[in-house]
């Protein structure tokens, strides 16, 4: 198909990026299914490893999945994401000194 | 004939009446909605008041017998928790209401539906905590309501206020998130975050505080309610539960509360010195600077309250370093408020006065602050009255004369009628001296040992002077609240018309337009050339505003009464709750009944409003041009 008007690239371009925004989609998702295989396979496998290492692997895994149905499903990749990302981070901090203040040096 | 005539009349002045009820209840205008928080908070405002003038009158003499233990306990508890969540909170509202959208040049709120809601949920909590006097007894557990006493010995009190404060909480929430989106989405054309008048600013990250120090209140009010309604374990040390954890979540809540309350108070004192020195703010992004920095560090302070719990030297050293780190923002602020004084021309109004009386005050709240936070000097002086002469002097010191100030200043933009200045200046004086009269004793009786929260003391004790000193001195506070009120109501009756600039030398959006103002704001939304945008325009030689758009129709949301049921319905909850309580066993099924409707007929009308479609009406040009005219 030959592009000749600007309307044709525009749709062209609209339409490749519908696509590649489907792909992300469906790598996401995926990756998140495997990611939860991984979490189960882990546990299973206590007997072989470390519990902290496992902990330590299901926690981060945890953060990538937060990370990407933000990022992937939420939109917050997109423009204009700035003020839900301070909230998040701003929020994501407070709670994070007060855990590590918990973990750290206080006596519940 | 004539009765016939009568009683006509009479039905159309009823129906006159429920109309401007109804206008009332249904309303979605911020305006509107300032005013019912006005009124709302001054109410409790009034009862948190009365409730002290008995404290003080109990403590006026030794071994008196006007109000022993229980009641008193009871008396003190309510007098706390209603000056915070009550008083405080709903009049800090009011003033964001009446304020922040004309301040930034917006029509209207982000969310009018939630923010009536909001103000409903705060109002009827605070309903349901009062009607504890007439059902066995208010809450009498001290306003932190400390687990396991609060939980497992005092009874029914208690569920008043875990339900009343979960239902006004709930309410704060959805004003807050209200509010963050107005400030951020809806500024008016020029109106960058930098050029935002300091209210603004401070209201900004207030409601951000909102945003992360009310869900822990709200996780711990639930733990107290399961604990007490049915009967769960969170803090019940018998059965495995810990009874610290309360403290911590209620400070990790409780702290940055206290700079919810104080920061916008800032922001008022921030505008009133500003105007009425006639100068521009000094050190404005230090200020703003200054109230992020304050924001942030208000959530890692929490264990200060805790000092005397056991933490550990390591956890009580880290946390007190961190609250003295606060004074170092708040002295910026307090430097810049001189400052901007210096050179001015000041105003010695009403509202200037009570801003310049907050400064001195203030700073001596703040310096028993830095006091209270080394910890060994803590260990002598936690839970005596030096500690409540502190946060009398920055609760009442800093917020309320903040509120007052902002009261006197923004009245005319809200009523259209100028507070009287005499009687306000009367006002002034015996709020001021009466305030350090009951609270400046008050260090020493804590200083010489005097426990707070008790009901009596001893003659012989030396406590006696600067109780009466204190009782004098409460009393005088109270005249100069009567005279408030009576200024507002001959003022109401037959006061001076305000113009639109009030003061004549107003610098900010919200006094470029009538007062009071119309329900549309601004005829064209205006557009905003830098700081103190109204100052620039009269600078230039404009007397209005330069506008960003032509004359138009303007689009406003429909009044609804749905805010309303919905409060109502979770009312209705709150008591089934409440009167499911039973300390010997299970809950009565009676009242869990009642809340299982009171929570159905919530999600019903919440069904209602997603279904039903409302696309608000139209103010139309011809009538937009028609109130300006007749405003100038």
């Amino acid at each position: 198909m030959a592009l000749t008007s600007k309307d044709q690239v525009a749709e062209y371009v609209a339409k490749q990026r519908r696509r590649q925004e489907l792909l992300h989609y469906l790598v996401t998702f995926a990756s998140m299914i495997v990611f939860t295989v991984l979490a189960f396979i882990a546990v299973a496998l206590r007997k072989d490893i470390n519990d902290y290492l496992i902990a330590f692997f299901i926690v981060t895994m945890a953060v990538v999945q937060v990370a990407f149905q933000l990022y992937y499903f939420m939109h917050m990749k997109e423009k204009d994401h700035g003020f839900p990302a301070l909230f998040i981070y701003g929020g994501a901090l407070v709670v994070f000194v007060t855990v590590l203040a918990f973990v750290t040096m206080i006596w519940i | 004939m004539t009765t016939h005539a009568q009683s006509l009349a009479v039905s159309s002045q009823r129906k006159g009446f429920l109309h401007w009820l109804w206008t009332w209840i249904t309303t979605v205008d911020h305006k509107k909605i300032a005013i019912l928080y006005l009124f709302g908070g001054g109410l409790f405002f009034l009862i948190g008041g009365i409730e002290a003038l008995l404290i003080r009158i109990q403590l006026a003499v030794p071994n008196n017998h006007f109000l022993v233990g229980s009641e008193y306990n009871q008396v003190m508890t309510m007098h706390g928790t209603t000056m915070i969540f009550l008083a405080a909170m709903p009049l800090i509202f009011a003033m964001m209401n009446a304020v922040i959208p004309l301040q930034i040049g917006a029509r209207d709120v982000a969310f009018p539906f939630v923010n009536a809601l909001g103000f409903w949920l705060f109002f009827l909590g605070g309903i349901v905590l009062n009607t504890s006097w007439f059902f066995g007894g208010a809450p009498a557990g001290g306003w932190t309501a400390y687990t396991p006493l609060a939980t497992e010995y005092l009874g029914s009190g208690m569920d008043f206020y875990i339900l009343g404060l979960q239902l006004s909480g709930a309410g704060t929430l959805m004003g807050a998130i209200n509010f963050l989106v107005t400030i951020i989405n809806m500024r008016a054309p020029g109106m960058t975050f930098m050029r935002m008048p300091l209210f603004c600013w401070t209201s900004l990250v207030t409601s951000a505080l909102i945003l992360f120090a009310f869900p822990p209140l709200t996780v711990g009010l639930f733990f107290e309610f399961f604990d007490h309604i049915f009967h769960a374990n969170f803090f019940n040390t018998a059965n495995g539960g810990n009874g610290i954890i309360w403290e911590h979540i209620f400070w990790i809540f409780g702290h940055p509360e206290v700079y919810i309350l104080v920061l916008p108070a800032f922001g008022i004192i921030s505008e009133v010195v500003a105007t009425f020195s006639k100068k521009r703010l000094f050190g404005y992004s230090s200020m703003v600077f200054a109230t992020v920095l304050i924001g942030f560090l208000s959530f890692m302070v929490w264990v200060h309250h805790m000092f005397t719990v056991g933490l550990g030297p390591v956890a009580n050293a880290v946390f007190a370093i961190a609250t003295m780190t606060i004074a170092v923002p708040t002295g910026i602020k307090i430097f810049n408020w001189l400052f901007t004084m210096w050179g001015g021309q000041i105003h010695f109004t009403t509202a200037n006065l009570f801003a310049i009386g907050f400064i001195p005050t203030f700073v001596m709240g703040g310096v028993t602050g830095v006091m209270l936070a080394v910890p060994p000097a803590d260990a002598q002086y936690h839970d005596s009255y030096f500690v409540v002469a502190h946060f009398h002097y920055v609760i009442l010191g800093g917020v309320v004369f903040g509120l007052l100030a902002g009261v006197f200043y923004w009245w005319p933009k809200m009523f259209g009628r100028m507070l009287n200045e005499t009687l306000g200046k009367i006002t002034f004086w015996f709020f001021f001296l009466g305030f350090h009269l009951t609270f400046f004793p008050q260090h020493f009786l804590g200083l010489m040992g005097m426990p707070r929260r008790y009901f009596t003391y001893l003659p012989g004790e030396h406590f006696e002077l600067g109780n009466m000193l204190s009782s004098i001195g409460a009393f005088g506070m109270a005249v100069g609240v009567i005279v408030l009120l009576i200024n507002i109501v001959v003022t109401t009756a037959k006061g001076k018309r305000a113009k639109g600039d009030a003061w004549g030398i107003g610098r900010t959006l919200e006094w470029s337009i009538a007062s009071p103002a119309p329900e549309y704001n601004f005829a064209q939304t205006p557009l905003v050339k830098g700081i103190d945008a109204f100052w620039k325009e009269k600078m230039a030689g404009n007397k209005k505003m330069t506008p960003a758009e032509p004359l138009g129709d303007v689009h406003m949301p429909s009044p609804t009464v749905i805010p309303f049921l919905m409060s109502l319905s979770l009312t209705l909850a709150s008591f089934g709750f409440i009167f499911a309580a039973n300390q010997a066993g299970k809950p009565h099924t009676g009242g869990l009944i009642t809340a299982a409707i009171g929570i159905g007929l919530m999600l019903l009308l919440m069904l209602i409003h997603s279904i039903k479609d409302d696309h608000g009406f139209h103010i139309h040009k011809e009538e937009i041009m028609r109130i300006e005219k007749e405003a100038e």
